[in-house]
């Protein structure tokens, strides 16, 4: 009987964060195409709900009801299959995620190197979407989508060693406590530059939207997707950015913790902090779509390659010779 | 030169500068309206949906001579024609086949006693193909419906007629 009323906690546990997080992403399509429309001087959707703000739960309700299409020459568990991993990879990421010193779904010890793993599977939605799809335009896209995304996890990957370096520890709710006197933005700002123009990139947002560059590739790897298949890509998308954008708040902005540790700002829950700063780094991410042209793709291999790589790879060097020289290493 | 570029490059000041404008875009007003709860102001040369218009006491302006269907470069317009009673030629049909018009105002300029005319009404799509064939009682139905602005709208645009 016990074991039941542990998977009951546990389940209840896992709701308790995967609904938040669905809603979210639908709340943060919303913000983005308002926050879009404004640079634009339009008015974004604004008649679904107050301000709109049930605008893709409408377009959700949409999506279930469309027909979905499988293509004949495709390969239909493949086909079927590809979303299916794109959502689910980009949701079980958040297990790790602490939103307070007690509040974290699963508290791993090597919590940094899970998100990695995961998001570097969710490569493989994509290639297997596009694939599967037995099409040009998807098999093109998605062969971009998967250099790009490796490319780009390189360079992630050497700036998370800089953030580590001076933690000491893969446990994400050490690296929060690590920024009690100093946030990681200070001394690595130049690595948080990288970090946020890298995950631009690891996403697919623009501008490095290339997988989906409507005018050379119709809609990338989504091309032959419709109805709930083609919104469970754009629901795992939005949840990668969201992680990504959670990811770069905790190794930099010091997560959970309050920007100052003084009386009012301490009576705050760190949840709301850690909220606080997603959406900061979200409305950037979304600026950024509104003022940046595309990239062409041997110019996003050249920066990936050429400019993020070796900028990171010295700046772990210099942190680790700092570290070392003024004996400031942290003990485990 | 090559410097100052390369410094441009790693401080990213095109880029900064580019999102500094998008934000204070941000806070400007809006440029476009609510459509179906706002519109937009219409010339009264709008050319929209068509109407034939009648004299105040009633009797239908139009006199058949055809010219609105013979200047109609999309052919769009069927006239026929009889003598009525009184001695005076009348349209027994006027269709207007509105997937062929192209809405360029020629009919209206054409006719010599105003009685084809486009109103400022641009919101009359149709759940189906039929419904766009326009009949005589059609047209005629629109000119009673908009016959005040119709009438002003040929006012306001007459000193440049």
């Amino acid at each position: 009987m016990e074991y039941i009323n542990v998977i009951f906690q546990e389940v209840y546990k896992i709701l308790f964060l995967l609904v938040p997080v669905l809603v979210s992403v639908a709340m943060i399509v919303w913000l983005d195409r308002r926050v879009w429309a404004f640079v634009q001087k339009r008015q974004g959707p604004n008649v679904v709900g107050p301000f709109g703000l049930l605008q893709s739960l409408a377009d959700a309700l949409k999506y279930i009801f469309k027909e979905i299409i499988i293509p004949a020459s495709s390969n239909k568990i493949i086909f079927i299959l590809a979303p299916i991993i794109t959502m689910t990879l980009a949701l079980i990421a958040w297990a790790v995620i602490p939103f307070s010193e007690s509040q974290v779904l699963a508290n791993i010890n090597v919590g940094i190197l899970y998100i990695f793993a995961v998001s570097s599977l969710g490569v493989y939605g994509i290639i297997m979407g596009g694939w599967a799809s037995n099409s040009k335009y998807p098999f093109l896209g998605s062969i971009r989508s998967a250099a790009q995304m490796v490319s780009y996890e390189v360079s992630i990957g050497i700036i998370i060693i800089n953030v580590l370096l001076c933690v000491g520890s893969l446990n994400l709710n050490d690296i929060v406590i690590a920024q009690k006197d100093m946030w990681f933005i200070i001394p690595l700002f130049p690595m948080f530059v990288i970090f946020f123009i890298s995950a631009l990139a690891e996403t697919n947002r623009p501008p490095f939207d290339l997988p989906e560059a409507e005018a050379e590739l119709v809609a990338g790897y989504q091309t032959e997707y419709s109805g709930m298949m083609y919104a469970m890509f754009w629901l795992g998308e939005y949840a990668n950015i969201l992680l990504m954008c959670a990811l770069g708040s905790i190794l930099f902005l010091g997560g959970w913790l309050s920007p100052i540790d003084l009386y009012p700002f301490n009576l705050i829950p760190g949840a709301i902090w850690l909220i606080f700063k997603i959406l900061l780094l979200f409305i950037l991410f979304a600026l950024v779509k509104a003022i940046v042209p595309r990239y062409r793709y041997d110019q996003l291999m050249r920066l990936g390659w050429k400019i993020f790589l070796p900028l990171s790879l010295t700046y772990v060097v210099l942190t680790a010779s700092y570290l070392f020289y003024f004996n400031l290493l942290p003990t485990i | 030169m090559k410097i100052t570029r390369f410094l441009k490059t790693i401080l990213m000041t095109d880029f900064i500068g580019g999102l500094l404008i998008a934000i204070k875009e941000i806070f400007k007003s809006k440029k476009t309206i609510n459509y179906p709860f706002e519109k937009g102001k219409i010339s009264p040369r709008y050319r929209g949906e068509h109407a034939l218009r009648r004299y105040p006491n009633g009797e239908e302006r139009c006199i058949a001579c055809k010219l609105c269907e013979a200047v109609c470069p999309a052919q769009a317009i069927t006239i026929e024609s009889s003598e009525r009673t009184d001695g005076s030629r009348k349209t027994t049909r006027y269709d207007i086949d509105m997937m062929k018009c192209i809405y360029c105002g020629l009919c209206e300029e054409s006719c010599p006693v105003d009685a084809i005319v486009q109103g400022p009404n641009f919101e009359f799509s149709t759940e189906t193909r039929e419904e766009l064939y326009y009949t005589k009682e059609k047209l005629l139905d629109n000119g009673d419906r908009w016959e005040n602005i119709l009438a002003a709208n040929i006012k306001a645009d007459n000193p440049y007629r």
